[in-house]
């Protein structure tokens, strides 16, 4: 038991966590160097094409110390972007300690603070690193100021490290031995296992990962999942070494996952506590603070008769994506569907690829909405989420959005820009504070609605990258919200139904009206797209018909590499949503989601 | 077989046969057709051919069409012409009143080719003469002048192949709309009896293709390319003829192209020659593109076959639906009303204009025809 140690690493996004990862791994000759690839432990495409980490994994790292005994250590890799948080605190769940990385020119950011709060809240040994002291622009004393004054961590005990070039990682290595303890827990008490994530595996069931406080598990057992009382046979316990390696039995205190035929997907539950159907435990673990969605969003299958293939598959996801809520939706447009509710907007653009890239689905997002809240002229209150459920604006009495603390931090020479992009998106109430030389800590009242759209990106862009964006939900503040409807030939899309502020709405409208003038192909009549409030048109844009599509000649062989072009068009067009007699493609959809305009 | 035969159309109409002569004294920068201009090759691929006609002589019974294509077919002598039409007697079949096309290149017309190719029993011609504007013939790096092009025509008239027709290009960059009319006008100046009017495209392959993709010279607009067409089949309509295809127009029923009509309408042909296509019972096939290796494989004995395909009844549709509509000859009513949504289909589309209803079959339009592309992807499945 003593020989164990739970840790993570936690950093801002960018700081060089996945790089830390891969030395650590390296340094355990899991896998020899030829097979090795960078970020070893993001495994989907989705991330190392983004380079960011989306999911927690969780890697068993055996590991002899300099003064021989041997240890498995078990590093659990975290997502570093701000929608994630939540899957950084159920890794810290199942941690005693964690590195907290500072990138030694960029010093502290918006999400180290977050991510040293979350540790302190598990009551976490935190181990100050900081990184990429290779870099030029490294300043290590200004990075240790940073460190004693902004995290009141002791800046003597922070160990320096490049990841880039494997400096420091036996320092980190007996760090980790020596500073964080075992985990406590008792082999002999009833199991107790906490679900921290899960994953559909076709022909084994559900593949849990847990964490084990007490007790012990092995294949044979009968487990019993507290939430539920299903009970489910052990056929295997095993723990991960980037690939799953069986093992004898877990014992508090380890990480590892559990195959027990689970078929019925429903049957786990994150943050679940695993028992033994016989001397089961008193009581299930705490588990986990419920996340609260903050975007919401409708998801429509293409082709409206895999309604029931997208329910299943969005089943299936749910299990390794906690965070994601959904219920039953439909739309005059798009059909049956679901109606979603994600951490953020990077959130729900994970979710959409994650769908169509591992279960293959062809999905419509619509525009995605904040919660709103109407009081009605009956005294009524409706929270609304979905733009269909607007109120009749005739009895809406006062309306309601919510509002966060943004807080960014900038170097200096920036302040200006991300002041204006701040006020461009109604934002109030600005601060600012200085919280090291050169940089600038710029705290924006602003409506939630304006973030997520596309708000993040366009700040990385103003900043070239150096921007970092954090915030809070504080409040509801009243405002004048219109629903704006977009037309398409006269007809109502009701997936491009959006819920917006007075003032920000012909802006939306016109934007709207020329990207789908660019996204929705040519037809043999004229399109006209318009903006409407109510009756009343504020924005329109017209799509002149194709008035010549022909080619000249078509003899022997011509008719079947020309059958072959329109069978490749027909497939295009089953991806298409009609609207009236439009044809609509799922990337004008969209492309409705952006709002760049300039 | 009579079943196979209704699936894929003409119960009883002849099979036709195409010859393709992969040779040309040069190379025109728009053709993406198999061609070579090393005529030292002539009279090893008339063997391959001959190979080949004697592995197809019982497969198609009597053929009622023979189209001499390329390529350029009057590059060859007098002697190879001969020895061709030997050899298509030796191994084929002709009903009496078969209809016999070459095609013809204005600089190798001479009243001696022409006395010849009626002695074999050519009955039709088709002229490439592309345009009557020196500009225009230089742009396209044609061998003619336009004085040799009138020649040509004037000798043609003038011969004994009554029935011929004239092949001319529009939608040339600088071709104005009133250029176009005048090259039409002075075509029907020697009373062809079939005009083929072929819209420039640019195959990425070809030179023009590889210029186009650089920005050396663009096509006309849409609008002025929809003007060439719409005056094309106004004019053209004007003066007597029938568009019963996209490109093509005939003086009279009995002069529409009724070899290339058997492409359009799922009746079988056999085409012998690099890169030819044949169709026979739902089936289709091609040969080798590439002159070595369409002789490789009939040194061998072996039919020179680069690939093929067996049409699936929705292939088979498909093909219908675009091939018919770019005739006037229109589709089955039957074909286009498939779905819960086929009459309100039909319905729109001829209310928009791009559709006519005619007794059972649904015909494109002028209109129609100019967007035939797009046409068969708006019919239900």
């Amino acid at each position: 038991m003593k020989k164990i140690r739970n840790f993570s690493i936690i950093a801002h996004i960018d700081h060089g966590k996945s790089t830390l990862a891969d030395r650590l791994i390296q340094y355990a000759h899991l896998v020899d160097d030829r097979q090795f690839r960078d970020q070893i432990l993001d495994t989907m495409d989705i991330e190392r094409e983004r380079g960011i980490t989306i999911k927690s994994q969780t890697v068993n790292l055996p590991y002899t110390s300099q003064a021989g005994e041997e240890y498995e250590l078990n590093l659990i890799d975290t997502p570093g972007h701000v929608d994630f948080s939540y899957e950084v605190s159920r890794a810290l769940a199942s941690c005693e300690g964690v590195l907290l990385l500072v990138d030694a020119s960029q010093g502290v950011e918006a999400q180290t603070l977050a991510n040293l709060y979350a540790a302190m809240e598990h009551n976490l040994v935190i181990i100050p690193v900081i990184n990429k002291i290779d870099l030029p622009s490294a300043d290590i004393d200004r990075v240790k100021e940073e460190i004693e004054h902004e995290l009141g961590l002791d800046p003597e005990l922070a160990i320096l490290c490049s990841a880039k070039e494997g400096r420091g990682i036996e320092e980190i290595l007996e760090a980790i031995v020596n500073r964080i303890p075992p985990p406590v827990g008792d082999h002999e008490s009833p199991l107790s296992a906490l679900i921290f994530d899960a994953q559909y595996d076709p022909f084994r069931g559900t593949i849990v990962s847990c964490r084990l406080f007490d007790g012990a598990i092995r294949q044979g057992d009968t487990i019993r999942l507290m939430s539920t009382g299903a009970a489910h046979k052990v056929e295997e316990v095993g723990i991960f070494r980037l690939r799953m390696e069986s093992a004898r039995e877990l014992t508090a205190g380890m990480v590892g996952y559990i195959i027990a035929g689970i078929k019925t997907v429903s049957d786990t539950r994150i943050g679940d506590t695993i028992t033994l159907e016989q001397n089961p435990a008193a009581r299930p673990l705490p588990g986990f603070k419920e996340v609260k969605p903050v975007v919401f969003s409708s998801l429509y299958p293409i082709a409206s008769d895999d309604y029931q293939s997208l329910a299943e598959a969005l089943e299936k996801y749910k299990l390794n994506d906690a965070a994601l809520v959904y219920q039953k939706d439909s739309s005059a447009a798009l059909g049956q569907g679901f109606r979603c509710g994600f951490l953020g907007l990077l959130h729900l653009e994970i979710v959409q690829e994650r769908l169509e890239r591992e279960f293959d689905q062809s999905i419509i997002l619509t525009v995605p909405s904040v919660q709103y809240r109407f009081t009605l002229s009956d005294g009524e209150t409706v929270t609304v989420d979905n733009p269909a459920h607007y109120p009749d604006p005739a009895k809406i009495k006062n309306a309601e959005e919510p509002f966060i603390r943004a807080s960014i931090l900038v170097p200096e020479r920036y302040v200006g820009t991300v002041m204006k992009l701040c006020m461009d998106r109604r934002g109030l109430n600005s601060r600012m504070s200085y919280p090291s030389p050169g940089r600038v800590e710029i705290i924006f009242d602003m409506p939630l609605a304006e973030v997520v759209f596309d708000f993040y990106d366009r700040l990385k862009s103003i900043t070239q990258g150096y921007g970092s964006f954090d915030y809070e939900l504080t409040d509801y503040r009243e405002g004048e919200l219109v629903k704006l409807d977009i037309l398409v030939n006269g007809e109502k899309v009701d997936a491009l139904s959006i819920i917006v502020h007075k003032d920000r709405a012909r802006e939306r409208a016109v934007v709207v009206c020329d990207k789908l003038k660019d996204e929705i192909p040519r037809q043999q009549f004229k399109i006209a797209i318009q903006g409407a409030i109510g009756g009343k048109i504020i924005s329109r844009s017209t799509i002149t018909p194709f008035r010549k599509d022909v080619t000249a000649k078509c003899y022997g062989g011509d008719i079947t590499r020309k059958r072959k072009l329109l069978e490749k068009q027909k497939k295009g067009k089953r991806r298409m949503s009609i609207v009236g007699n439009v044809e609509i493609p799922q990337s004008a959809f969209l492309a409705a989601l952006k709002t760049d305009n300039e | 077989m009579q079943q196979d035969r209704i699936i894929t159309g003409s119960a009883e109409e002849a099979p036709g046969l195409y010859i393709h002569v992969p040779f040309c004294k040069t190379k025109c920068p728009y053709c993406d057709f198999c061609s070579v201009t090393d005529t030292s090759l002539i009279s090893s691929w008339l063997k391959s051919l001959r190979t080949e006609m004697e592995l197809y002589r019982h497969g198609f019974g009597t053929f009622d069409t023979l189209y001499i294509g390329g390529g350029t077919p009057t590059v060859l002598k007098n002697g190879d012409i001969d020895s061709l039409f030997d050899s298509l007697h030796r191994y084929f079949k002709f009903a009496a009143d078969t209809e016999i096309t070459v095609e013809a290149n204005p600089d190798d017309i001479t009243a001696e080719k022409l006395s010849q190719l009626k002695s074999l029993g050519v009955n039709r011609l088709s002229i490439g003469v592309q345009s009557f504007n020196e500009n225009e013939l230089h742009f396209l790096q044609r061998r003619h002048t336009a004085v040799a092009a009138e020649k040509a025509c004037d000798l043609v008239e003038s011969s004994a192949i009554t029935n011929f027709g004239i092949d001319l290009m529009c939608g040339l960059p600088g071709q104005t709309i009133q250029g176009w009319q005048k090259t039409l006008a002075k075509a029907l100046t020697f009373e062809p009896n079939h005009l083929s009017c072929y819209q420039l495209t640019l195959e990425p392959t070809t030179p023009f293709g590889k210029m186009k993709g650089e920005g050396i010279f663009a096509l006309p607009e849409e609008k002025e390319e929809r003007g060439f067409f719409l005056l094309t089949s106004r004019f053209l309509e004007e003066h007597g003829f029938i568009h019963y295809e996209i490109s093509n127009f005939a003086k009279d029923d009995q002069y529409l192209s009724r070899h290339n009509s058997k492409y359009w309408r799922h009746v079988d042909y056999l085409g012998l020659g690099p890169s030819a296509h044949s169709f026979q019972n739902g089936r289709r096939w091609w040969n080798h593109r590439s002159i070595d290796e369409y002789r490789e494989d009939l040194r061998k004995g072996i039919r020179p076959i680069d690939g093929s395909e067996t049409l699936s009844p929705e292939q088979l549709h498909l093909e219908r639906l675009y091939l018919g509509l770019r005739t006037r000859d229109g589709i089955a009513m039957e074909d286009a009303r498939k779905g819960p949504h086929g009459d309100k289909i039909i319905a729109s589309l001829r209310d928009a204009g791009f559709i006519k209803v005619k007794g059972d079959r649904i015909i494109a339009t002028r209109k129609g025809f100019l967007v035939a592309d797009r046409l068969p992807l708006l019919f239900p499945d």
